[in-house]
């Protein structure tokens, strides 16, 4: 399934945060958590996931950190901050009513 | 460790991170992260069985365009390259207004403020003949409307929003002029030193169009404020050495050129060096490279130094200082000129680097500029001219943002929050000025009686 690239966009945040809210990571780890979560459906170029994470760090949603990873290399992992859990909710929230209309109305199209 | 034994592999990898470390939006420390994620998808991919070069291949591949990458690197961390960025379009088809027409309109611009300064000398009023009052009132009417028309034309923007815009410089021109001022009275000479910074709102909006609250958006137009008066400062200079030398020069065969230079050269020529000047900014972007930060640097440790030794010579003798409103508005200027400093050092840093010493530097320069602005606060009394109560706001207004900015930055040292958030307190701050300048236009006069 080809996904509308606006989609994709508008949701990299919230998934990006959610996947950080279940434990810190890092960007390969992050697009492979995506990449399971979807099914292999919601597709991210790998190099796009990097100016997001960016973006967030920006905004002070995630902190980062350089540290040693198991293969000796140094690797940046993220971590959600106070206020990024904060955004999690309000985008959650948000999803959560388009999510709901949209349900609503192709229910009424079954039945209908 | 994940190096790889197959050597060839190790060599393509060496050629890719070169090729991206050739792109000026990605930084050292991104190229690096970058690597570490082709290394993790190239060791998934080998385990997954596929050959070293057809690992590399696809693992390249999945990293995505390196264009389209750049771009978006650019777009999040705008300080890197943001004259190119406000210049460059997103894509290469859409080459909105060609350098030939942008030129010609830059002239046009240039020519017409030039123009419009001697307009009013058409109905009586000139320059040198007792009506100096008046130009000074309404000198950033003359140009910076124009200054406006070139952005919302360079930017695309539609009419409408170019409507919108005219709204603040009708209002200026109205609050400039209809009001009863004695003459050569506190109020107008307020008036007339407000009025730009109020106006300077309105080209902040022409300039960032839709993307005020976008990343980046007001600290673009910081940085270019910053530029443009660099520019300006060095335009007003070859402007001097010109007038210097068509003095002299007709001079030697007798003849008084002071008409020529006063009446013509130097009004026309410091209205349309603002349009010239905010169009090198824009576009010959890389004579100077971001001057701005480069003084900020250079200059933040010697006022910190002259700070402490001033604060401390004071606390040591305990002379009160003389309350004179000069030395009250110079004050002022000083706390103005510190968060300069803090606001164009934020400008050039690059928001995730960890603190370092230049960092500490400026809290105590943040931590002095909050000492005096207490100590003005509290050596002015409370007398009731205009000019007291401006200088009085401002010094407030002043010593909030550096009080907070203060805290926030012994919070960034202390690794309790993020360099960002004081960017975004600078930024937030921004209209805070224009808005006490455009109180000051508006109300003052009345207030004082025209005084």
């Amino acid at each position: 399934m080809d996904m509308n690239k606006d989609l994709v966009a508008a949701s990299a945040t919230p998934l990006v945060l959610a996947i950080l809210a279940e434990g810190d990571s890092y960007g390969y780890a992050i697009i492979k958590r995506v990449a399971e979560l979807s099914g292999g459906h919601l597709h991210w170029t790998d190099g796009m996931l990097y100016p997001v994470l960016h973006r967030l760090e920006r905004q002070g949603l995630v902190a980062a950190k350089w540290s040693a990873s198991e293969n000796g290399r140094r690797r940046k992992y993220y971590r959600i901050t106070r206020e990024g859990r904060a955004q999690l909710a309000a985008q959650r929230q948000q999803w959560q009513v388009v999510d709901g209309t949209l349900r609503g109305i192709w229910m009424k199209a079954c039945t209908a | 460790m994940t190096t790889f034994f197959d050597r060839p592999l190790e060599e393509q990898i060496a050629q890719w991170r070169a090729y991206v470390r050739g792109r000026q939006a990605l930084h050292d420390p991104d190229v690096e992260e970058l690597e570490g994620h082709l290394r993790d998808q190239l060791v998934a991919l080998t385990e997954a069985g596929l050959a070293g070069d057809e690992a590399f291949l696809v693992a390249v591949k999945r990293m995505g365009s390196l264009d389209a990458l750049s771009r978006e690197f650019a777009r999040v961390h705008s300080e890197r390259l943001w004259k190119q960025l406000v210049i460059a379009p997103d894509a290469p088809n859409e080459s909105a207004n060609s350098a030939h027409a942008e030129t010609l309109v830059v002239l046009i611009l240039a020519v017409a403020a030039a123009i419009a300064i001697k307009v009013p000398a058409l109905f009586g009023l000139r320059l040198g003949g007792g009506d100096e009052a008046f130009y000074a009132r309404n000198a950033s009417l003359f140009v910076l409307p124009l200054l406006t028309v070139y952005f919302v034309w360079k930017r695309g923007s539609d009419v409408v929003s170019g409507l919108c815009l005219a709204l603040p410089f009708a209002a200026g021109a109205v609050f400039a002029n209809v009001f009863p001022f004695r003459k050569g009275s506190d109020t107008e000479v307020l008036s007339a030193l407000h009025l730009p910074i109020a106006l300077w709102l309105a080209v902040g909006f022409a300039y960032v169009r839709s993307r005020w609250f976008a990343d980046g958006g007001r600290m673009n137009f910081v940085r270019f404020s910053g530029e443009l008066i660099i520019y300006y400062v060095l335009i007003a200079l070859g402007g001097g050495v010109l007038t210097g030398f068509t003095l002299m020069m007709f001079k030697a065969i007798e003849m008084n050129a002071q008409w020529l230079a006063q009446g013509w050269l130097i009004p026309c020529g410091a209205m349309g060096a603002v349009i010239i000047g905010s169009w090198l900014v824009e576009a010959k972007q890389s004579v100077i490279e971001n001057m701005a930060p480069v003084l900020t640097r250079l200059f933040t440790p010697l006022f910190t130094v002259l700070l402490l030794v001033f604060l401390a010579t004071m606390a040591w003798t305990g002379s009160p200082i003389n309350v004179e409103r000069e030395v009250l508005i110079g004050f002022d200027l000083l706390l103005v000129l510190v968060v300069g400093l803090v606001l164009y050092a934020a400008s050039a840093r690059d928001p995730q680097a960890p603190p370092n010493f230049f960092d500490g530097l400026q809290l105590l320069l943040v931590v002095d500029g909050v000492a005096l602005a207490a100590v003005a606060a509290r050596i002015s009394e409370f007398g009731f001219t205009p000019n007291r109560v401006a200088a009085l706001g401002e010094n407030l207004i002043l010593l909030v943002n550096l009080a907070w900015s203060a805290w926030l930055y012994a919070r960034f040292l202390r690794h309790r929050g993020s360099f960002a958030a004081l960017e975004r307190w600078q930024i937030a701050y921004l209209p805070v000025y224009s808005v006490w300048a455009a109180l000051v236009v508006v109300m003052f006069p009345p207030v004082f009686g025209y005084r």
